[in-house]
């Protein structure tokens, strides 16, 4: 009896089991396997900044309208998971065509083969628009597997009225001052309650490695197909100079070290930081977030040996398995062509990789608000060694971010940071 | 055997636990504060609690933006699904594992611990596999497929402990009363059961609502996307955050799960089994 009833249990679990199989089976969705009607593509974007999300969203609904035969669909994806969503992406086969990502990052997908060599899909109208120098970035074996189409250049934006205050005056846009004339200048404007100069450096690797090109220093060294972490005095140069304005001069505030860029905002408009050394994007948090009244100016970037700087470009790539590579770089070249380029630049207030990009946009604004020192900016940045160093992910999480924070916090030597960027490259470059 | 509590220590009591109350509330108060702040609020160096200036702006953003109400029905639908089915596969696997022991049913109990041991990452990729074989992949069907598959084992837990806190004997009085075994599970445990299952579907409804990485890696199509991958697109790159739409979309994927706790919590202490026997 028990037995039976027990039996009839068991078939009760087996029904709700199946009930849940065939909840699945009716489920909403589904994967798009059309084979007739107009080419679908699915364009992964990483746009989150209000303007930006509508300048993509526009363009893809104009596109749309005027290419009935290729419809492009919008996903928007967010940075922090977008790793690991590629990675389940190509491993699982089913990638959007089209990716939104960074230089920086695509290498390993590029190595993996997950990405579409682009060489012979682009136009020469295109390729000729973009330096060199810009295409190295996403360039990985010989393979071009993504087009750089936004940059971030480092610049200084600086409380106007404090600088008037303390006598500094605003250099002009192609003029920059030198490291030197910054660490003077930064002196000049500290006194009680107010430092000069706020460095955020919660994540400092990125920053002090594309800083470092001022003096050459490159940290990754290629010898005879081995990759090795070398720290020299070109390499020492930025962070010492960064540790000087914090414990010698006294002109950097320590409290800003474990703030990221946005974090520093409070402090600049109160007047507690008279300058803020940071990203190019960071104009558009002045525009809508500074009070009324606030003036504030870009200053280019500063000069050491040179005002080179690495270029991490936003970058649009294919993904190796899309049916329809040719129609995804045909939307490419459309997306990014000098308007669509200079207007998507605007939105995230980047700076656009397209020489006539940059100058529409130069003109779009008639420069002001920083755009005419974002756009010379663009001509500093290259390609780096540490973007094509396999290993250069996990050194900079495990030991170079730890070792410079340690460094930042005074708690090491450079001598002991140099010894620990060493060590750590030997651990994970191969 | 313990006096009256004096004055001063009552007291002390109901500081501690207004502090408490503060300290597990201000979150939330901060979160509300800051859903309602205008931009340049959010910035200031000496931040207020009640904004100067208050906007209705960001819920707004948070809405045309991303699509939020969209996004929290999707949600909605996906927990309610999980939360369900949980209680139903696990309402009847948790009795069979507590009243039946059996050394196959110790195993069951083990290899149902061990299989919380393996981390999400090792685990999305053969998953995503299965799901796009069975065409599951990028529908909400498949979603709450692997949310059931996931709070399964906690609930099997939690709920079996419930079971055997119900007296056997109650059964076999209704038994020898003449009820069917089903009549017995249906009008004695089932109901003495009550705040075990509300427990398991508030787990199952609050894991499945907060979840996010198998919704990000499983869903496609953006009109299918659930509200924590939503709300993730205000975040930007290293730790920058568009704050005050972010704000506004957060407090309002809390509410759901605070009215549906409040709603259902009263049900956890029902159901109590004093005087049920007599000892």
């Amino acid at each position: 009896m028990l037995r039976t009833r027990l039996c009839r249990l068991a078939a009760a679990t087996a029904v709700a089991v199946v009930g849940l199989g065939a909840l699945a089976a009716c489920g909403s969705g589904g994967d798009d396997e059309a084979t007739s009607g107009p080419v679908k593509l699915r364009f992964l974007s990483l746009a989150w900044q209000k303007e930006s999300l509508q300048v993509n969203k526009d363009l893809v609904a104009k596109w749309n309208a005027e290419h009935p035969d290729i419809q492009v669909e919008y996903v928007q994806g967010d940075w922090n998971s977008v790793h690991d969503q590629l990675l389940t992406s190509f491993e699982g086969g089913d990638a959007p065509d089209i990716v939104h990502y960074e230089a920086s990052s695509i290498g390993e997908f590029s190595k993996q083969g997950y990405l579409a060599d682009l060489s012979d899909l682009l136009s020469d109208d295109l390729k000729g628009q973009i330096d060199k120098g810009i295409w190295d970035t996403a360039t990985f074996d010989g393979k071009v597997t993504g087009v750089p189409f936004l940059l971030e250049s480092q610049v200084v934006i600086a409380n106007k009225k404090l600088l008037d205050a303390a006598g500094v005056a605003v250099p002009p846009a192609d003029g920059g001052w030198t490291w030197d004339e910054f660490q003077a200048n930064a002196q000049k404007l500290t006194k009680p309650g107010q430092y000069g100069a706020a460095w955020a450096l919660k994540s400092p690797t990125n920053r002090v490695l594309n800083l470092a090109l001022n003096y050459d220093g490159t940290f990754f060294y290629g010898d005879g197909g081995k990759t090795e972490v070398k720290v020299g005095d070109a390499e020492k140069e930025i962070p010492k100079r960064i540790h000087d304005m914090l414990y010698t001069a006294k002109s950097a505030s320590p409290e800003a070290l474990g703030m990221s860029g946005a974090d520093t905002l409070p402090g600049f408009f109160g007047g507690k930081y008279a300058m803020l050394p940071g990203s190019v994007s960071l104009r558009q948090q002045m525009v809508e977030q500074a009070p009324a009244g606030f003036e504030w100016v870009t200053l280019p970037p500063i000069k050491g040996l040179s005002t080179k700087q690495a270029a991490n470009p936003q970058t649009l790539s294919v993904s190796a398995d899309s049916k329809h590579k040719k129609q995804a770089a045909q939307f490419l070249e459309y997306f990014l062509n000098p308007s669509n380029m200079a207007a998507l630049a605007k939105g995230d207030w980047l700076v656009p990789t397209g020489k006539q990009a940059n100058e529409e946009l130069v003109k779009l604004t008639a420069g002001k608000q920083g755009w005419d020192v974002a756009a010379d900016s663009a001509a500093d940045l290259t390609v780096a060694p540490f973007q094509q160093a396999d290993g250069y992910p996990e050194w900079k999480t495990k030991y170079a971010t730890p070792a410079l924070q340690q460094y930042f916090a005074n708690k090491i030597t450079l001598d002991q940071l140099a010894t620990q960027l060493v060590d750590g490259g030997k651990q994970v470059l191969r | 055997m313990f006096g009256k509590p004096s004055r001063t220590s009552r007291t002390l009591q109901y500081v501690a636990l207004a502090g408490y109350l503060i300290f597990l509330g201000f979150p939330l108060v901060w979160l509300l504060s800051t859903a309602f702040k205008p931009p340049r609020e959010l910035v200031r160096l000496h931040p207020t609690l009640i904004p100067d200036n208050p906007t209705l702006q960001n819920f707004v953003q948070a809405f045309t933006e991303q699509e939020l109400g969209r996004a929290a029905l999707n949600s909605l639908q996906v927990s309610l699904a999980s939360a369900v089915l949980t209680v139903l596969v696990a309402m009847p696997a948790s009795y069979a594992l507590a009243r039946f022991r059996s050394k196959l049913g110790t195993a069951a109990l083990g290899w149902v611990l061990l299989s919380q041991l393996f981390p999400f990452v090792l685990l999305i990729i053969p998953i995503f596999l299965v799901l796009r074989q069975v065409g599951l992949a990028n529908t909400h069907a498949g979603l709450v497929l692997i949310y059931v598959v996931w709070a399964l084992p906690f609930a099997l837990w939690m709920l079996q402990g419930f079971v055997r806190n119900i007296p056997r004997e109650l059964e076999e009085a209704a038994s020898v009363d003449g009820a069917t075994r089903i009549q017995v599970l249906r009008r004695v445990v089932f109901p003495l059961l009550a705040p075990g299952l509300v427990a398991t579907a508030l787990f199952s409804f609050i894991s499945a609502w907060n979840e996010f990485f198998f919704a990000l890696v499983l869903i496609k199509t953006p009109e299918l996307a659930t509200l924590p991958v939503a709300l993730a697109r205000f975040v930007g790159i290293e730790g920058t955050a568009r704050l005050g739409p972010l704000a506004a979309g957060s407090l309002l994927a809390t509410l759901p799960s605070l009215i549906f706790f409040a709603f259902m919590q009263r049900r956890l202490s029902s159901g109590s089994l004093a005087g049920a026997v007599k000892g």
